[in-house]
């Protein structure tokens, strides 16, 4: 029944693969990827779907909508009521809960390990079968746009990173909020969530990944009886993202509002995820985010800003390179008491600066290779994130065997490959300097 | 001596077990700790907690503990602030340190190929910590930049009212971080002070889980913790819950409102906690399905998310919720909260939905065990609250023993919707206060 199975247990040579988890992947007839993580260690499973769709797929004018049918998704089918869904995991003793993101929708629950049949038969259900009334949708419309007020609209940071955010991607939609526009999350109608759903919740645009005390042959056959009989979407589009043209001037932002404790500035630049087969880049932006900001004691931010010019009383660089387009690397400085904005980026941009002109002291590469490979360690206690990396990784255009070699992508960085992709990234040409203030007069 | 217990978790019907051997273990030295063996991954998580916390702030230095425990990171014996980090990273050990309205916690992960290293560091970090005066400057610049943060919260703001009102002349009634200015007035001596004050051996709670024995573990605890002081001060008095039934509104100019409401609760140790624990699960508990996120979300859209709590501290005791919702339904989010606590009180529940929250509670509680820290962290739990080992086995014969009448008769005793206080941060239009 199987297209391809390849029993993919990683015995490969390098140190870091052989600490790798037990990963057995397949893929159904009818286009269905799945993946079996294997954790013995306690009697419990966690069942995900993964959507290849998200927020950044959606229609113009229709922003949120992919998370708002999220929400739907629990509001029954053809033979569950609304909230049957939950409560029948509930009444099993497990919970439930969904999540979006720009490239991703996904719907999980844990549970004790015995009971995945009847997960997998509610979410194979709810991939072909949902029914919802016209009541359900204001309703739950409602509830969305509160979730919005609580986590956008009553906190200035977050309605500041979001007009950054818009800033940064004038063309891709990675610049419209996951949660979507107020004014487009008000019109958003039944019709535009069912279009949505028939499109893209089909098999072949869809993942299983199980994590936990499970036996791979057994999930396998569980996937055939619940997922394997539902059709493949034959009109399934190709999933075709607009690009970013080329940046040829930075672009900067004040955003003022009165609830805003301290000024602090951000700045965001355009950079590159990582790619199936492509990683490195995105590993070196990994080690340039820890050497210039990752710690405050021992950074390069952290010894300057905080340490030596006490300029700072916070100061931060991050990159996540889990995108299926072009990501962002970003820094953040919050100023001391008395310092101005213009003195504090002036100074984070002399510490930018510098670090691209001088050789990086071996210890720190070192320290920061060492704490990458504990890390592995200390996640294969988290078989919910051993589970999620899977996903994300699959819906982002990564393959498996891209999740495996991260590790050791990673342990090969070296000096010349940061400073490559620093002088590649840190360009303020391809970036967004936000400010953010309580009154313009701190704007300064 | 050292007690070996088996935990056999009964998962709803069928034979799905966890096996927990939680392990009494007492060093040379005479500290006491629980231990999981867990050799499979090779690391162990540590969960120490030490009773008296920010509580034990001098007259006029409140922050003093909050300000102290940020600084124990911040350089020990012969390494300063940045030495100390580097060698932590080198290290790749976790450390964390926080404090409390009753309790520090110390929380370190480390690799077992750096046991002995990251242990010493830890130690020198507990009993050596260095305070330097520049670290002090710039851990404070922090806690006043978290304070100013603090002051445009309506979250934060809402919890300092409610606390304040409900606490009167209690540290539960102040923040603990301290003010601006009883912050800015901390000196060396007072850091040096709370450090011997709240961090002693009398009042010591560990759980520690993951690739380490029995046998390995006492030493270690002697060596991480066995030249603390003796014995701390004396703890607070108890205090008496002491806000009236009303609504507070606290005007801020934001979009949507913050509620804070609650009233008084139920001791950890009464023995109708069980069924109060599952009538907070049935009102408003985690799931989807609690009686007020079924009437103030699925139903009517007025908010995201509403929860409740049981609030057990160790001299007082609450039940306590929130919600949030837009300044124009804020009222009606809290009129329908209102309505449901009293339909509850009155009313009681099904047979029905007990079995049913039943069946739940007992099957998550051993999904609760997925993690050494996790697992740490309910370890070092039940010893503060005074639980025996043998509870993780017989929690769920307990909480099957509550019965209907059980739960129908303690409801109506703890839930008293005219005792229930509001505070509300916003612009809520139509709501009355009441004072």
């Amino acid at each position: 029944m199987l297209r391809q199975a390849i029993a993919a247990c990683l015995l490969t040579i390098t140190p870091l693969a052989a600490l790798a988890e037990e990963v057995t992947t397949y893929t159904l007839d009818n286009g269905m990827d799945v993946v079996v993580i294997e954790d013995h260690r306690a009697p419990v499973v966690v069942h995900m779907v993964w959507y290849k769709i998200g927020s950044a797929d959606e229609p113009v004018g229709a922003s949120g909508v992919a998370h708002y049918l999220e929400h739907l998704l629990f509001k029954g089918t053809d033979t569950l009521a609304p909230g049957e869904f939950s409560a029948t995991v509930a009444a099993n003793g497990g919970s439930d809960n969904a999540f979006t993101s720009y490239d991703y929708t996904a719907y999980f629950q844990r549970v004790a390990a015995d009971r995945l049949p009847l997960m997998m038969q509610m979410e194979a259900d709810r991939m072909n079968n949902l029914r919802i009334g016209e009541q359900d949708i204001i309703t739950e419309r409602q509830v969305v746009l509160e979730e919005r007020n609580q986590r956008t609209e009553n906190n200035p940071g977050a309605l500041a990173q979001e007009q950054f955010r818009a800033a940064l991607y004038q063309n891709h939609r990675y610049g419209v909020p996951i949660i979507g526009w107020k004014h487009e999350m008000e019109e958003l109608s039944l019709q535009d969530a069912l279009d949505f759903y028939d499109l893209y919740y089909s098999p072949n645009n869809a993942i299983l990944v199980v994590a936990g005390d499970v036996q791979p042959q057994e999930v396998l056959a569980l996937a055939e009886e619940y997922y394997g009989v539902i059709p493949a979407e034959p009109d399934l589009p190709e999933r075709l993202r607009p690009e970013e043209p080329p940046q040829r001037a930075e672009r900067r932002i004040t955003f003022v509002d009165p609830r805003v404790s301290q000024p602090y500035l951000t700045r965001s630049y355009l950079a590159p995820e990582r790619d199936s087969g492509a990683q490195e880049k995105a590993a070196a932006l990994v080690y340039l985010a820890e050497l210039l900001g990752g710690s405050s004691f021992t950074s390069a931010f952290g010894k300057a800003l905080q340490f030596e010019s006490q300029l700072a009383v916070y100061s931060n660089a991050g990159y996540s390179g889990s995108a299926l387009d072009d990501t962002s690397f970003g820094v953040t400085v919050v100023p001391s008491d008395g310092v101005s904005l213009s003195e504090a980026e002036a100074a984070m941009d002399q510490v930018i600066a510098d670090f691209i002109a001088n050789p990086i002291a071996p210890a720190d590469l070192e320290r920061i290779r060492s704490q990458l490979r504990a890390s592995e360690i200390y996640a294969k206690d988290d078989v919910q994130g051993l589970a999620r990396r899977y996903g994300a990784a699959l819906t982002q255009g990564l393959t498996v065997a891209d999740v495996q070699a991260w590790p050791d992508v990673l342990q090969a960085v070296n000096e010349e490959d940061i400073k490559a992709v620093a002088r590649e990234v840190l360009n303020r040409d391809q970036s967004v300097t936000g400010w953010v203030v309580a009154s313009p007069e701190e704007a300064k | 001596m050292r007690l070996i217990l088996t935990l056999w978790l009964a998962l709803t019907s069928t034979a799905a077990f966890a096996a927990v051997d939680i392990k009494q273990v007492t060093s040379p030295g005479g500290i006491e700790a629980w231990l999981v063996e867990e050799p499979s991954i090779p690391f162990m998580a540590l969960d120490i907690r030490i009773r008296g916390g920010a509580s034990l702030d001098l007259p006029g230095k409140r922050g003093a503990t909050n300000l102290m425990m940020g600084l124990i990171e911040e350089g020990a014996g012969d390494l300063n602030a940045q030495q100390f980090q580097t060698r932590r990273e080198e290290l790749a050990a976790t450390y964390r340190f926080r404090a409390g309205d009753d309790l520090v916690s110390i929380r370190a992960e480390f690799l077992t190929e750096n046991r002995d290293e990251a242990i010493a560091l830890l130690r020198d970090a507990l009993i050596n910590p260095r305070f330097d005066q520049d670290a002090v400057d710039r851990v404070r610049a922090q806690v006043l930049s978290g304070l100013a943060s603090d002051a445009k919260d309506p979250n934060t703001i809402a919890g300092d009212v409610f606390n304040g009102a409900a606490f009167p002349d209690h540290p539960y009634g102040s923040v603990m971080d301290g003010t601006p200015d009883s912050v800015a007035g901390l000196t060396r001596d007072d850091i040096v002070t709370a450090h011997r004050n709240a961090l002693t051996r009398d009042r010591i709670y560990v759980g520690a889980v993951g690739d380490i024995t029995a046998e390995e573990l006492g030493p270690l605890l002697d060596q991480l913790l066995g030249d603390l002081p003796a014995e701390g001060p004396a703890l607070p008095q108890d205090i008496d819950f002491g806000l009236a039934g009303g609504v507070t509104v606290i005007d801020y100019d934001t979009p949507q409102s913050v509620a804070l409401f609650g009233h008084a609760g139920i001791k950890r140790d009464d023995p109708d906690y069980m069924a109060a624990y599952i009538i907070n699960e049935l009102l408003g508990g985690s799931g989807f399905e609690s009686r007020l996120m079924m009437e103030v979300r699925e139903k009517r859209g007025l908010t995201y998310g509403i929860r409740t709590y049981l609030v057990p501290k160790f001299h007082a005791e609450m039940v306590i919720g929130q919600v949030a919702s837009s300044n124009a339904t804020i009222a009606e989010a809290i009129e329908v909260t209102r309505a449901e606590w009293a339909r509850f009180a009155k009313e009681g529940v099904t047979q029905e939905a007990l079995d049913a929250i039943k069946t739940y509670l007992t099957g998550a509680y051993p999904l609760r065990f997925d993690g050494n820290a996790e697992i740490a962290s309910i370890l070092v739990g039940m010893q503060l609250t005074g639980l025996p080992p043998e509870y993780v086995i017989n929690r769920n014969d307990l909480l099957n023993a509550v019965t209907l009448e059980d739960v129908n008769r303690v409801a109506r005793e703890l839930l008293r919707p005219d005792d229930l206080h509001f505070v509300v941060v916003g612009q809520p239009e139509g709501l009355e206060p009441t004072d």
